[in-house]
């Protein structure tokens, strides 16, 4: 996530200014809709240079406070259900990673306003491997991991 | 252009459930059409933006590795009933999409 | 002593000679009874979900998808289809009773005129030649696939109620019965030897699906985007089998679904449904 962008937004106050800033011509309604794709994380191949392109050096570990409600087997690998649930205070994002995919950052989440640390969503995986998930909380990082295994069935899939 | 998205916003407790299901081919790329044997590039959402009331409370970003017709589930304390959801999602080829309802 | 009570059931409901002089609804009771043995905590109802009953983290993965399916796009277009009139200005609505609201649990049945089982994709096909209009290919998804898909989501919900009256009838249903316990292909497997004795047992990493309800819950969206119909799963099934496949809409086909279907009824439909 850009961080000059959002720290833009915060000070810009009410919705309204910025609002008057795109009524006005000076900002492209594009450029206030569309963040900046973290195209270096995404496109990063391995889970260390994901991490860091999202802004995470050494995630402390914590499985208590970070719920992955993920299958043991998936049915279909290109339909994973993930849900992810954050118990920790002040959690601002949610980060999932497919250790073993080739890009493995997924999905990143930035959560405001009252949005709760939680989120469900369907992901794509190409084998058996470590979801990950990150959550930066009260200006820290965590992350938890819970292993799904896909396969090839021979007959229903 | 892109087909309609479907937004469910109900109030569950003092939180409202808001879960959504987009459309969109997600293609990652690695895929080679059956027919021609080539590569379907690469076209998948990138951005997408949730407001309740006119107030951000989720910005997110994919890569091609979230499933084909996107789904997303995600609450926001504090919001009431009769507000106004509005989601946007901007993918790689520089597609937009938007819809909007209401917690039920 | 149970085990072998229930083998030699099994084995006799393999072979089905023993059972030639039952009628429809004694073959039905005895399945009941044979999967109400061996798993004796699975409701009936709960005989819809397939394979995935023997796996809760199959089944939780279903229910999760399922509660926002990503097929909506799909069964959309198979709306506009099914409510774009024909040339004559008609509407499939008006060839079924109720526009075709909780109608195919009723399918397939026998049909005394025709001398034959009609199943609901020939109905739709009936519906179309009455109108004017070219039938479609049973085995094209695109077209069958997403009317069916659409219209018999109108149904879903419904009891499987098929019936089998008059000889007629009673000799297709025959045939059908004969087909699902026949050996075939080059692994010389018939559809019992799978979906009866060996349900809840897993072949090439899958869980075997039961003879009862099985033919509740179609069509499918497989992955949650390709339309299978119940016909095009035969196809599938018989090829895996490696046995040359008859065609969709063939008599083996549609006296098979009529036995199959029969096998279900009491059952809630569940139409469409995401599979993996």
């Amino acid at each position: 996530m850009n961080t000059k962008r959002r720290t833009f937004l915060k000070s810009a106050g009410a919705a309204s200014t910025v609002a008057v800033a795109v009524a006005a011509g000076l900002i492209k309604p594009t450029e206030v809709m569309a963040a900046e794709w973290n195209k270096a994380a995404f496109e990063a191949k391995g889970v260390p240079d994901a991490l860091k392109g999202i802004g995470v050096a050494n995630p402390a570990a914590d499985s208590r406070d970070i719920l992955i409600k993920a299958p043991d087997i998936a049915e279909n690998g290109a339909v994973v259900p993930v849900e992810v649930t954050s118990k920790l205070a002040g959690t601002t994002s949610i980060a999932i990673l497919v250790e073993k995919n080739a890009n493995p950052l997924t999905a990143d989440f930035d959560f405001s306003n009252g949005a709760e640390g939680y989120v469900s969503t369907r992901i794509k995986m190409g084998q058996t491997s470590n979801v990950r998930v990150v959550v930066k909380a009260g200006g820290k990082s965590y992350t938890a991991v819970k292993e799904v295994k896909v396969t090839i069935g021979g007959c229903g899939g | 252009m892109a087909e309609p998205m479907r937004i469910r916003a109900t109030m569950a407790g003092d939180a409202a459930d808001i879960k959504v299901l987009m459309n969109h081919p997600m293609e990652t790329g690695n895929r080679k059409d059956a027919k021609t044997g080539k590569l379907v590039p690469a076209h998948f959402i990138q951005t997408v933006h949730a407001e309740v009331n006119g107030k951000t409370v989720l910005e997110a970003q994919w890569s091609q590795a979230v499933s084909k017709n996107p789904f997303l589930g995600f609450k926001v304390k504090g919001a009431k009933a009769g507000n106004k959801v509005t989601i946007s999602w901007a993918d790689n080829l520089g597609e937009k999409n938007s819809a909007v309802a209401v917690v039920a | 002593m149970k085990k072998m009570l229930l083998a030699i059931l099994g084995a006799s409901l393999l072979f089905g000679a023993i059972s030639a002089n039952a009628t429809p609804e004694q073959d039905r009771k005895q399945i009941l009874d044979y999967y109400k043995n061996k798993f004796p905590n699975i409701k009936f109802d709960d005989y819809v979900y397939g394979a995935l009953i023997f796996s809760p983290d199959a089944l939780e993965q279903y229910k999760s998808i399922m509660d926002f399916p990503p097929y909506y796009s799909q069964l959309d277009t198979g709306k506009k289809m099914w409510e774009t009139p024909f040339k004559n200005g008609k509407t499939y609505a008006s060839c079924f009773p109720d526009g075709a609201k909780n109608i195919a649990g009723r399918y397939p049945y026998f049909d005394e005129k025709l001398g034959k089982v009609v199943t609901y994709e020939m109905a739709i096909n009936a519906c179309r030649k009455a109108n004017g209009e070219d039938e479609f290919a049973y085995d094209d998804m695109k077209t069958m696939g997403l009317v069916t898909a659409y219209s018999r989501s109108l149904s879903d919900g419904m009891k499987m109620s098929v019936k089998v009256e008059g000889a007629k009838a009673l000799a297709a249903y025959e045939q059908g019965k004969r087909f699902f316990y026949q050996r075939r292909g080059q692994l010389n497997f018939s559809c019992a030897s799978c979906h009866v004795q060996q349900v809840g047992n897993i072949i090439r990493t899958e869980y075997l699906s039961p003879l009862l309800g099985q033919a509740t819950h179609w069509p499918e969206f497989r992955g949650g985007y390709n339309v299978t119909t119940l016909q095009t799963r035969y196809v599938q099934c018989n090829k895996q089998v490696r046995a040359v496949p008859f065609k969709q809409g063939s008599e083996e086909y549609n006296d098979l679904e009529y036995f199959h279907s029969y096998m279900s009824n009491g059952l809630p439909m569940q139409t469409p449904v995401f599979r993996k």
